[in-house]
């Protein structure tokens, strides 16, 4: 049993190494195409472009939200704003209805009916050539909009851009955790992005060309992760998604576990689900990077936190096991204060297995990949607390939320397969 | 369109992989052969050590008794055997370890022995327990035993305890094996004063079959005045 688990640990480490290293040598071949400017860009052109925002009971930052977009660098009857309210229960619909003046801005409520009706609601209404979406709990940043149309001005192929998120104003220590890991996904982002296999558009500020509707189709429902099949749609027909470091969006993230364990579960499933749904782009090469690098290195980002909860109870079983042991031969420890005093270090007890240094690179890839990140983001990388807490956080909860999501992703595949057959055999 | 790649990439990417894993095996297998040194080194100590104290006891014996001394070689041997049992753990494959293991066995028997002769001519108290171990199954008593071995030997530093194990494929161990007439399907057994105990012993029927062990001193006594 544990020579089997050591076998999959060294699979998982190989293949987690794999990815990091994928992610350095492309940053290697292509940090000379990282632009981070930092003052006004004037365009040649200003395109006209609609931002959608879709709102559910968002009373508390709505108004914090479209004021960002009404501060945008950009011209402002080349920038609209549409709000759609999808039934939300709160004052929500009373707070935008102050904005309803703006000649630029257009309210409108309909009936709940979940984030993409609403997205889509809007996009029967677009005017312009390009659209986003921002949501209601996320601020742009003044130049975010301009910065990211530079990358539709400079190649007609790219078909969207993904922004880079930052955690907004984080205070404890399971937000600042965040901050880490949105700062390690600008990193992977930009990376798939040079790849070409950018498999989310965030909600929070990614602009498309409107041709992407218009040919591809509206927003699907699709597991509460519409921004993740959009994605991977695109891919599928060979749209390009970029991704704008220096485009910056500022999102609240859940300051409480419990509200993280949902947002994750729900992340989780959706990508499980959305990956199941494309599975036939899997590892084919026509589909390139997304469907050979990006898919399968999330599925064994997945698959190797499960594997490493599995393992570390499995060594707490054996440690609980042992101490049992002990206390049936010698009863409860006997603490010798001598012992203690005489207990020098010795190097020789000091692990030197392969697995160590192993895990010591990888730790460092990614610590490197999160700072590289952030020199993104702010322009200087530098180490900080949050990354222990990331590490720490992360490496107790993940594992449940990736648990939950998988056991959830598992019974819906379940009654879709059964409902699947259903259909199937009414039609034979 | 956009879905270009390169297989290239891939096995350059790959290559560098594997890179990074040799030159991790390499540098556990550097620093295992520098733990193994190290336990040679021990070991050799250990071996002049016991030599010098058989050489001693031959030419003062019939002199004087006083003089010999071997009193901190249990100390060292328990220390190895420490090790040993950790590079057994630790460094899974490495035929090296078993030799020590071998060497360090030898050892122990020719500490015991020499205990043995200066305890009769001398007249010096000195308690040892022999102890057979198995490693070819899940032997549970065996690391209960273990366990209560560990912590006499913190309650008692002078006693001398020799761990033996029972599977260890050489001809000195299975001469002993014999004499003290261990059979393999009862381990754990225990020798205390030639005699032969099997199954798990407890500490307070170990201090029992081991009445000596009050006048090495120790802890308890310690704590007592």
């Amino acid at each position: 049993m544990e020579s089997i688990l050591q076998t999959i640990f060294y699979i998982f480490s190989f293949l987690a190494m794999y990815v990091q290293v994928f992610f350095f040598v492309t940053y290697l071949e292509r940090k000379k195409d990282i632009v981070r400017r930092t003052d006004k860009i004037d365009l040649d052109e200003y395109k006209e472009v609609t931002i959608v925002v879709p709102c559910y009971n968002e009373e508390k930052t709505i108004a914090g939200t479209i004021d960002s977009l009404l501060d945008l660098d950009y011209p402002k009857d080349k920038l609209k704003i549409i709000i759609v309210d999808d039934g939300s229960r709160d004052r929500t619909w009373e707070v935008i209805q102050s904005f309803a003046e703006y000649s630029n801005i257009k309210v409108f409520k309909k009936e709940n009916g979940g984030k993409h009706t609403a997205l889509n609601f809007a996009l029967e209404r677009l005017e312009t050539e390009f659209v986003g979406c921002l949501d209601a709990d996320s601020f742009v940043d003044t130049y975010a909009l301009s910065r990211i149309m530079t990358y539709f001005a400079n190649d007609q192929h790219t078909m969207a851009v993904a922004p880079s998120i930052i955690v907004s104003n984080p205070k404890n220590i399971l937000q600042k955790a965040q901050k880490a890991e949105y700062d390690m996904a600008i990193y992977n982002k930009k990376m798939l992005g040079f790849l070409g296999g950018i498999h989310v558009t965030p909600g929070p500020f990614s602009i498309f060309r409107k041709k992407v509707f218009d040919d591809l189709g509206p927003y699907r429902k699709a597991h509460n992760t519409e921004d993740q099949e959009i994605a991977l749609r695109m891919q599928e027909y060979g749209y390009k998604i970029d991704h704008c470091p220096d485009a910056y969006v500022y999102t609240n993230s859940p300051n409480t576990i419990p509200k993280l364990y949902r947002q994750r579960i729900r992340w989780i499933y959706g990508f499980i689900r959305n990956a199941f749904d494309y599975r036939r782009i899997l590892f084919r090469k026509k589909y390139g990077n997304v469907a050979i690098f990006t898919i399968p290195s999330g599925i064994i980002s997945v698959s190797s936190v499960i594997f490493l909860f599995v393992f570390f109870v499995y060594n707490i079983v054996h440690v609980i096991q042992k101490l049992l042991i002990r206390f049936d031969a010698i009863g409860a420890p006997n603490i010798h204060i001598k012992n203690f005093t005489s207990t020098s270090f010795d190097f020789f007890f000091l692990s030197t297995k392969t697995a160590i240094f192993t895990s010591f690179v990888l730790y460092g890839m990614v610590i490197l990949g999160l700072l590289l990140g952030r020199r993104m983001a702010d322009g200087k990388g530098r180490i900080s607390f949050d990354i222990v807490y990331f590490f720490v956080v992360y490496s107790v909860i993940a594992p449940f939320w990736l648990l939950k999501a998988i056991w959830n992703a598992v019974q819906s595949k379940e009654s879709s397969w059964t409902l699947e057959r259903a259909v199937s055999s009414k039609k034979g | 369109m956009n879905n270009s790649f390169n297989w290239k990439k891939y096995i350059f990417v790959f290559v560098i992989t594997c890179g990074i894993f040799l030159l991790a095996n390499s540098l556990s297998n550097m620093f295992t052969n520098k733990k193994v040194d190290q336990l040679k080194n021990i070991q050799s100590k250990i071996a002049i050590d016991i030599l010098s104290s058989e050489t001693q006891f031959s030419l003062l014996s019939e002199l004087s008794c006083k003089d010999v001394n071997s009193g901190n070689l249990s100390q060292e041997l328990t220390s190895l055997a420490k090790k040993i049992e950790y590079s057994q753990e630790n460094f899974e494959g490495n035929d090296e370890i078993l030799e020590l293991k071998k060497y360090y066995t030898l050892l122990q028997i020719k500490d015991y022995l020499l205990m043995k002769k200066i305890s009769e001519r001398c007249g010096k108290k000195a308690v040892g327990i022999l102890y057979f171990y198995t490693t070819a199954e899940n032997c549970v008593e065996c690391t209960k035993q273990g366990y209560v071995l560990t912590e006499l030997r913190t309650k008692y530093p002078d006693l001398r305890v020799y761990s033996f194990d029972y599977n260890l494929d050489l001809s000195a161990l299975k001469a002993l094996v014999s004499i003290n007439k261990v059979e393999d399907t009862k381990l754990p057994a225990i020798i205390i004063n030639d005699k032969s105990y099997t199954g798990f012993q407890t500490i307070e029927q170990i201090e029992k079959l081991t009445p000596e062990l009050k006048t090495l001193g120790g802890q308890v006594a310690e704590e007592k005045k």
